[in-house]
């Protein structure tokens, strides 16, 4: 076909439109836009320091703010990440659906993002109304305090030990982007994350502490009603064949999942890769609909998701060694291939049998 | 996200009144409660806001007709069409020129790299037939494919469109809902190459 050149000045709208959504911001907010945030929620202080993690004077963690840490991280370009829950005193989690777990109003978890220093803090609340607000707090450079991010995020933050130098706070719109995909947006705090049962393969992960709370000291200090008995007596667990494959799928849950289920927005691309909580883990769902399944976008040249014993054929690991903002997975929040990561769902796939 | 309707004040108000004759029956409950819209009338303010917004200009590829190009409405709102051959974007000399669009203008290549207009039909396969109107009202608020996925491009006006109000959004994606269903399969993005990045220098 013929091509028509349009030669357009930068001047034009059409670029200044192109640009604000290069530089992911820069437009001036409209009236419509500010009904995000309900009118009974009160504004987010503008310090940290005031907001509720830290002991008032100091840069200890309040003991009403519990650390905990998910046994299958969520890959965040090697940041060294601290996380807390806070419950409304007399409030606990209703468990009673052991993959949407209820949060009372008034619930807050934190968590702090550090390179060669604490670079953010996110906070994710939920409101008065059942809503959830989400928000960021840079830190400063002498780590004494953190403030408010401005809700269209920070398209390149400087920052030592950040790829390229440039850390990238997220915008509001992005926070919802990943936490509001899945059935509740609390996404590292749930039965199969805080099981006792760890597995030892997870990429990226942390050691739990001792003092770190998982699923059985929840329950024990009565802020988790309502598990399932089953739970308790055998602790979450995804019963794969092997080592490898059980990493797998914890992997793609916590990195994935959240978009990638059959319960979301996304649920009519057909591709599940969150894990239940309950019971063993329901393997048919994730391979039927990834092995020798379609891709519907059929980028980077592959149209099939996985081809079993292939991964230099699937989809899946192409998005994942992508670190193209058309075609990486996830889309958002990493700048960097997942080396650890990648390599365990090589192996996964090439273990697959044709 | 959920963004207050607007047409409380006076002016869209106005607007509203303005568009009536696009907007078909409403019936305005006796008790004073909000208008029950209609599907029908939702459609119809769908239909009306798609056509002055511009979506045409780009959703619906363009023909030669005797007057010089004009949108092919046999294939409206359908996208790029999957079976148009297009050749490697042409280099643009340095300055401030730094936009290619194809001859259907449903292909751009500039700094972001090329982009293809999306099929908005209701075709499940390839259009938004499977969407719900959560994902489109996502994509529009955040500016990524499906509310979560990769960016959409330039030259869809997303610093704009994400003020449409929740009531607008849900009226555009009734009205495309119920447009005739064309199946054609846009392509994927291009990242940038040397030559469309040249535009940026």
């Amino acid at each position: 076909m013929k091509l028509v050149v349009f030669f357009v000045h930068r001047g034009c709208a059409l670029l200044l439109s192109a640009a604000a959504a290069l530089a992911g911001s820069g437009y001036p907010v409209l009236a419509a836009e500010q009904a995000a945030v309900p009118a009974s929620a009160s504004a987010l202080p503008e310090r940290l320091s005031d907001a509720g993690l830290f002991v008032d004077g100091s840069r200890s963690v309040r003991a009403d703010n519990l650390p905990f840490t998910p046994q299958y991280p969520l890959w965040s370009d090697g940041a060294t990440k601290r996380r807390w829950l806070y419950l409304p005193p007399g409030t606990a989690i209703d468990a009673t659906q052991s993959d949407a777990w209820e949060f009372p109003r008034g619930t807050r978890l934190w968590k702090e993002f550090s390179l060669a220093r604490p670079v953010e803090t996110r906070l994710i609340e939920r409101l008065d109304d059942g809503s959830w607000r989400y928000a960021a707090y840079v830190w400063n450079a002498d780590g004494s305090d953190a403030l408010l991010a401005p809700s269209e995020g920070i398209a390149s933050l400087p920052a030592e030990g950040a790829p390229g130098g440039s850390y990238i706070i997220p915008s509001h719109e992005d926070c919802r982007a990943c936490h509001e995909g899945a059935a509740v947006p609390v996404l590292g705090l749930s039965a199969l994350q805080l099981s006792p049962d760890r597995d030892p393969n997870a990429p990226n992960a942390d050691p739990r502490h001792a003092e770190h709370v998982d699923l059985r000291d929840l329950v024990a200090r009565g802020l988790l009603r309502n598990v399932s008995p089953a739970l308790l007596e055998s602790a979450p667990r995804i019963s794969e064949s092997s080592p490898t494959a059980r990493a797998a799928l914890g992997y793609m849950h916590a990195n994935c999942g959240h978009c990638h289920n059959d319960r979301g927005p996304l649920a009519e691309l057909e591709l599940v890769l969150l894990q239940p909580s309950g019971g063993a883990a329901d393997l048919n769902k994730v391979l039927q609909s990834t092995i020798d399944h379609p891709s519907e976008s059929r980028a980077l040249g592959l149209d099939t998701r996985v081809v079993p014993g292939h991964p230099e054929d699937s989809q899946l690991t192409a998005r994942m060694r992508s670190r193209n903002s058309l075609t990486q997975m996830p889309p958002l929040g990493t700048q960097l291939i997942d080396r650890e990561g990648l390599a365990l769902i090589e192996r996964w796939i090439q273990q697959l049998q044709p | 996200m959920k963004h207050a309707s607007l047409t409380s004040t006076p002016l869209v108000a106005l607007l509203a009144l303005s568009a009536a004759p696009c907007i078909g029956a409403t019936t305005v409950e006796a008790t004073g409660a909000a208008p029950a819209i209609t599907e029908a009338a939702k459609a119809a303010r769908g239909r009306y806001i798609v056509t002055v917004s511009g979506c045409h200009d780009c959703h619906t590829p363009w023909k030669m007709g005797p007057k010089g190009p004009e949108p092919d409405m046999s294939r409206m709102l359908s996208g790029h069409p999957e079976t148009e051959a297009l050749t490697p974007p042409p280099r643009l000399p340095e300055g401030p020129w730094v936009v290619v669009a194809s001859a259907t203008n449903t292909a751009w290549s500039g700094p972001w790299g090329v982009s293809f207009t999306a099929n908005l039909t209701p075709d499940k396969d390839t259009g938004l037939g499977k969407w719900t109107l959560r994902t489109f009202t996502d994509t529009i608020r955040t500016g990524r494919h499906k509310g979560r996925g990769r960016p959409v491009l330039p030259p869809m006006p997303i610093p704009m469109y994400k003020h449409f109000t929740d009531a607008d959004l849900a009226a555009i994606f009734a009205y495309l809902q119920s447009i005739p269903v064309v199946k054609n399969r846009v392509p994927e993005p291009i990242p940038p190459t040397p030559s469309t990045a040249a535009a940026t220098r």
